[in-house]
């Protein structure tokens, strides 16, 4: 049992906290949500050259081969920021997958320029009626003589619109709810038959929406094993949950200290309203669901990669779950002790609240969670 | 950062669990597991069986006794005790009064007093709230005027928790009332229980419990040689009992095991043909309660190494103390709503008898309702949990 982070973890921290005070601030980050594409390639670049992409890449495709702590960390300080390029499913999600696979020749091709920066590579898995369930994939993979045709949508992909290239998971074989049966494809997004619709979401990120129409793809386009794909899948998106957690947290405690800070100098009857109690307390509140959501994002991170299935999906549904929960109260308290303020686009405090909204809406919300820890438990 | 126990950590639990086997009597466990009141010598009697395997006190220092453990043993020992139903830690002696004697006690008074409370031969209470004096405690007016080499104490206390008990208390009490401020006219005295002039008078909680007392002073004579440190700085070690007070105040284990109850019994209740366990709202809040505290297990740990490093505990014992009490206080009344209507007949005679047993309805209902009314207390006691918010607010938001 120990609670400290390494010399070298540290630095990391601190890299990318310098990183984002000095490159990505209010301004900057106004300025790339009104570009035309909504995010910059040029502070990708940035944060592949603070060796970001290549954390969950293994050394042997050119990543540093760190793990969920790392990624944690790296995720605090870039919540602080609420940086809006597509960290979480191109340096996340994406390695996660193509490194459990099992997939030589697709790890071989596809990781170092991931691990680089250079190539965008996103997983397309969530359809309109997933909401969490990860075994659910309706689009189907008909085999042909020379390879497979996809049919299906893929929906709130997010960075799906910064895609390379896409991993489009797709059903082989067995009903919709089955985890057999699924299998991962690389598909190009200029293909014939993809339409990918790309757009901004509420919290100043992107997603799409990618429709399959008779996508022919060849034999060679398939990733790892026909139908074994699912728990690649769900490594990708367990330690996916463990570093939105880790994000959250990290706006959480930006939120709160903003908050505080707002409250010593914002002046009404005659003195700074944060001498008043009831706000006193609700901002110790505020405090108290932090902590408590910081503690689950360490168990999740320790946990994301367990052997034991039923520990590792227990501690990730009760971290998503509490985090949830937690920056919902958070970020609408946040915004009421801001006032008019609180409302307005000119403070961080509202990007922040938006921000965290959206992650409870991520990959499953808290009541979904609460409900997979409870099947969990029952089946321990 | 490593959340798993080390191997020297699992064969230290598997030394516990076995000594836990071995020593702990079933009829304390029985009561303890199924929610009945405890009497006074099954907490001496378990503190005697700690104390000769040598950890009668696992928070004090070796060289009055303690077993030296770090706060990943302290934690291991406190959840394996409470999940094979061993007693709570009696907090007055052990807890409170013995890191202040540690502290700020002559080699004298650690000498005289710290062997009887190591060995459970000697039962220590608290004298702080005063009917006037409970948040505000600096506002205490119990009298204690120096005559020669003794002090004459004149005053009442209250909610004094088992007092009717105890051999010792210690006494927040008033020996300068002209200080220009509160805190500055305040000693803490050592009192022999046994003193002509003091008088315990039961105060009956809503559960029908006798845990609490009034103490009334009337011309006790304390000898000078009973007070801690300096006459007029008994505020200051006083803060510091309260801030020893607060470690372990999370009761993780503890709340565990009454988890673990509550799931047994909702997987015995039915509704609609179908065990409780199994009803979606009621199983979305058991899951709450449950995953709180996984937090707060986890924020627990992160106080307790964060102590370990650096210092005594600080105010983050006050987000412990809000949680853990929040979380006792839900599971008392899942527990209670568990058995519905059953909940209802009351019978005080089967929470104070060793079998469990209830006058209507199945046994382990009978002290779910009591036990929810007790369990009320425990956010108003030890600093409520709103003088924990100021805490908070003050000492770590800086407000």
């Amino acid at each position: 049992m120990d609670f400290n982070f390494s010399e070298e973890q540290q630095l990391l921290v601190d890299t990318v906290q310098r990183y984002v005070r000095d490159e990505y601030s209010f301004e900057a980050r106004r300025d790339i949500l009104k570009s035309p594409a909504g995010w910059s390639r040029e502070k990708w670049q940035a944060l592949a050259g603070l060796g970001l992409t290549a954390l969950n890449v293994p050394e042997e495709h050119g990543g540093l081969g760190s793990g969920p702590v790392e990624t944690m960390l790296v995720m605090n300080a870039l919540g602080e920021g609420l940086v809006v390029e597509p960290f979480l499913p191109a340096a996340v999600m994406t390695p996660v997958l193509l490194t459990r696979i099992d997939d030589k020749a697709a790890a071989e091709q596809l990781l170092p320029d991931v691990a680089s920066g250079e190539r965008i590579v996103i997983v397309a898995h969530q359809e309109p009626q997933t909401r969490g369930e990860i075994n659910h994939v309706a689009t189907r993979a008909e085999k042909t003589s020379s390879g497979y045709v996809l049919d299906g949508v893929k929906n709130v992909i997010l960075g799906g619109g910064a895609a390379d290239e896409l991993l489009v998971s797709a059903r082989t074989a067995g009903r919709v709810g089955d985890t057999d049966g699924i299998s991962i494809f690389r598909v190009d997004p200029k293909a014939a038959g993809v339409t990918v619709k790309d757009y901004g979401t509420i919290d100043g990120q992107r997603a799409a929406d990618i429709e399959l129409k008779k996508v022919a793809v060849p034999a060679s386009s398939l990733v790892g094993a026909e139908g074994k794909a699912f728990a690649a899948i769900e490594a990708a998106h367990d330690q996916a949950l463990s570093a939105l957690c880790a994000e959250a947290v990290g706006i959480m405690k930006a939120v709160n200290a903003t908050t505080l800070d707002y409250t010593k100098n914002r002046k009404q009857f005659g003195q700074p309203i944060a001498r008043f109690q009831v706000l006193q307390h609700r901002m110790a509140d505020m405090f108290l669901h932090s902590e408590q959501a910081r503690s689950m994002s360490y168990l999740a991170a320790i946990r994301c990669v367990d052997s034991d299935a039923g520990e590792r999906r227990r501690a990730l549904s009760a971290a998503k779950a509490i985090v949830g929960q937690a920056g919902r109260f958070i970020a609408q308290q946040a915004v009421q002790l801001h006032g008019g303020m609180g409302m307005t686009e000119e403070l961080m405090v509202s990007h922040y609240f938006k921000r965290l909204t959206a992650i409870d809406l991520t990959l499953g919300d808290a009541d979904f969670h609460t409900q997979q820890f409870i099947a969990a438990s029952n089946a321990a | 950062m490593d959340l798993n126990f080390t191997p020297a950590e699992l064969a230290f639990r598997d030394e516990v669990r076995q000594f836990l086997r071995d020593q702990l009597p079933q009829d304390i466990a029985e009561r303890v597991k199924n929610g009945l009141a405890l009497r006074a010598q099954d907490y001496t009697r378990w503190q005697k069986i700690l104390y000769q395997r040598g950890w009668g006190a696992p928070g004090w220092p070796k060289q009055f006794g303690g077993p030296g453990w770090g706060p990943v043993e302290m934690h291991i020992f406190d959840e394996e005790a409470a999940a094979a139903g061993a007693p709570r830690t009696i907090p007055f002696g052990l807890k409170m009064v013995a890191p202040v004697i540690m502290a700020f006690g002559s080699p004298a008074q650690q000498q005289r007093f710290l062997p009887g409370i190591i060995s459970g031969d000697v039962w220590w209470c608290q004298g702080y709230s005063e009917p006037g004096a409970g948040s505000d405690l600096a506002s205490l007016k119990t009298r204690a005027e120096r005559q020669g080499d003794h002090y004459i104490v004149n005053g009442q206390k209250t909610w004094n928790t088992l007092g009717q008990y105890a051999d010792w208390i210690f006494c927040l009490v008033r020996t300068d009332p002209n200080a220009p401020k509160q805190q500055q006219g305040i000693s803490f005295l050592l009192i022999d229980m046994k003193t002509p002039g003091i008088t315990v008078r039961p105060i009956i909680t809503m559960d029908g419990a006798h845990e609490v007392n009034e103490v009334w002073f009337e011309n006790v004579k304390v000898p000078v040689e009973n007070r801690i440190g300096e006459e007029n700085k008994g505020w200051t070690y006083a803060k510091f009992l309260l801030g020893h007070e607060r470690t372990n105040i999370a009761g993780v284990g503890a709340s565990k095991r009454e988890l673990a109850r509550l799931k047994n019994i909702a997987r015995k209740e039915t509704k609609n043909g179908r065990p409780l366990l199994e009803d979606p709202l009621f199983a979305a809040r058991v899951a709450q309660v449950e995953m709180d505290l996984m937090a707060l297990e986890i924020t627990n740990l992160r106080a307790l190494s964060a102590e370990s490093e650096k210092r005594a505990p600080g105010p983050e014992a006050s987000i412990l103390k809000i949680k853990g009490t929040e979380i006792q206080q839900a599971i008392s009344e899942l527990m209670m709503y568990a058995v519905g209507p059953y909940a209802l007949p009351f019978e005080r005679a089967s929470i104070e008898e060793g079998d469990l047993h209830s006058v209507a309805g199945p046994d382990y209902a009978a002290p779910l309702a009591a036990n929810y009314c007790n369990v009320r207390k425990v956010t108003i006691y030890g600093g409520s949990n709103e003088i924990q918010r100021n805490i908070i607010a003050q000492m770590i938001l800086g407000l």
